[in-house]
């Protein structure tokens, strides 16, 4: 099975040179670790930012200049800042290739639930609900299963959904899936896992 | 005529009462109007409905306004990180209305810009868009969200001309110009108030007609997440 790192290292092989990616908080975040070397990837913050660079050092912080999970970042020389309304603008507007995000579920047809646990969690979508509406690519990074070992591929999201029929890719830390028609397409399995423990923690449809 | 005020005060003087709507800019704690804040909870003003992305945290920015019960309802996309938030609306205290990020950006531009409803894809098949009118584009269906317009905007600047030109910094930009543009009338904090002739109008990034009321203050600029890399990794 995949760990986080291994995740965010197969999440990065979707890069392409020259693309305009928006990260989400979490699994999504590492992924800027495994950048291929000479590979130019813009990273967006959705908060107003284009070229999103590391964490600053100690005597670097500045209080204005924070990434979309409120922590401390630092500028690069092609970056550029705008208000929210410009950044949801190009999100909306179809000019950010893709968007990595984390997933509490994920259907076959493409549905994912990340935003509330109703009764349990209220934290709110963000911009989840408008990058999975707006950028050309969605890619979800997830644990295929629960801490009780239930199913989060499933037939139908039983969660509140941030987008329906938005998500492309699903690689979670068994297995890597295409969603297409009528259900899921096994793309890879991870290291140390067998199809048929795959099949068996996979709630979707998995077509050939 | 005047726009330079000597304190938050003074600058809301007039502007609060019960009941009112409030666009505020700021994202997390970044470029927050943590002084208009401030001096909304010293005037005491009730059942304050706000539109802002977030809700500070339990002991600064907006949170300080729950904290004392002036808030009656949020629009916000994300209150993750203020407890406060979490137990007044679980508790049916507090009014939520939850809205996408980039929806609640465009509503203030929207509002602001005399446009009274949009279409967007984003919140399309969720519970966002239940009850509210649908319309297919080119074989796509889109929700229509509408404009806000408040009764007052408060916002924070990094500099600003006597005449009201402004000009934001980094990421504490985010919701300042389009919370600033949907208030019917605008109040600015900033760090530097400067003489007319001194900001390069190239360079202005919110003009002076959407400000109405300036200060000058010191800002204590919180931060909420503070993340570093040691040296030796450079």
């Amino acid at each position: 099975m995949w760990d986080r790192n291994q995740i965010a290292a197969r999440a990065a092989k979707e890069l392409q040179d020259g693309m305009y990616v928006n990260l989400g908080i979490g699994i999504p975040t590492l992924v800027s670790n495994y950048i291929p070397e000479g590979m130019t990837v813009t990273l967006q913050s959705e908060n107003g930012m284009l070229g999103m660079g590391p964490f600053p050092t100690e005597d670097e912080v500045d209080p204005d200049l924070i990434n979309a999970g409120k922590q401390t970042i630092t500028e690069l020389p092609h970056s550029a800042y705008f208000d929210s309304a410009q950044s949801f603008a190009m999100i909306r507007g179809g000019k950010i290739a893709m968007a990595i995000l984390g997933a509490m579920e994920v259907s076959e047809q493409g549905d994912l639930a990340n935003w509330m646990i109703p009764g349990k969690l209220v934290k709110g979508m963000g911009g989840a609900m408008d990058l999975v509406a707006g950028v050309g690519r969605v890619v979800v990074v997830m644990d295929h299963t629960s801490k009780h070992g239930d199913s989060k591929v499933l037939k139908d999201c039983t969660l509140p959904l941030t987008g329906k029929a938005v998500v492309d890719r699903i690689i979670t830390n068994m297995a890597v899936f295409d969603v297409v028609e009528g259900g899921l397409k096994l793309l890879e399995i991870a290291d140390g896992v067998t199809e048929e423990q795959v099949r068996q923690a996979t709630e979707a449809t998995i077509v050939d | 005529m005047k726009k330079v005020y000597a304190s938050a005060a003074e600058a809301l003087d007039g502007l609060l009462f019960d009941g009112m709507f409030i666009a505020a800019g700021g994202f997390g704690l970044c470029g927050i109007p943590e002084l208009l804040i401030d001096a909304i909870k010293d005037a005491g003003t009730k059942d304050i409905t706000v539109a802002s992305n977030n809700c500070g945290v339990d002991d600064f920015g907006l949170g300080i306004l729950l904290q004392t019960r002036q808030i009656k309802k949020m629009i916000s996309s994300y209150v993750g990180e203020n407890a406060e938030f979490m137990r007044q609306y679980l508790s049916g205290e507090l009014e939520l209305e939850f809205n996408p990020q980039g929806t609640l950006a465009e509503r203030m531009r929207a509002g602001g810009a005399g446009i009274p409803g949009f279409y967007t894809k984003t919140g399309v098949g969720t519970v966002i868009a239940e009850g509210k009118p649908h319309m297919d584009f080119d074989g796509v269906t889109y929700v229509l969200e509408r404009g806000i317009v408040a009764d007052l905007s408060i916002v924070k600047a990094w500099k600003a001309d006597t005449s009201g030109n402004l000009v934001f910094r980094k990421t504490a930009r985010n919701f300042n110009p389009p919370a600033a543009t949907c208030g019917k009338v605008c109040v600015v904090e900033v760090e530097e108030i400067v003489p007319v002739g001194s900001l390069d109008p190239d360079h202005i990034h919110l003009p002076g007609i959407y400000v109405t009321r300036i200060i000058q203050g010191e800002h204590e600029k919180r931060i909420e997440n503070r993340t570093v890399r040691s040296k030796e990794s450079v």
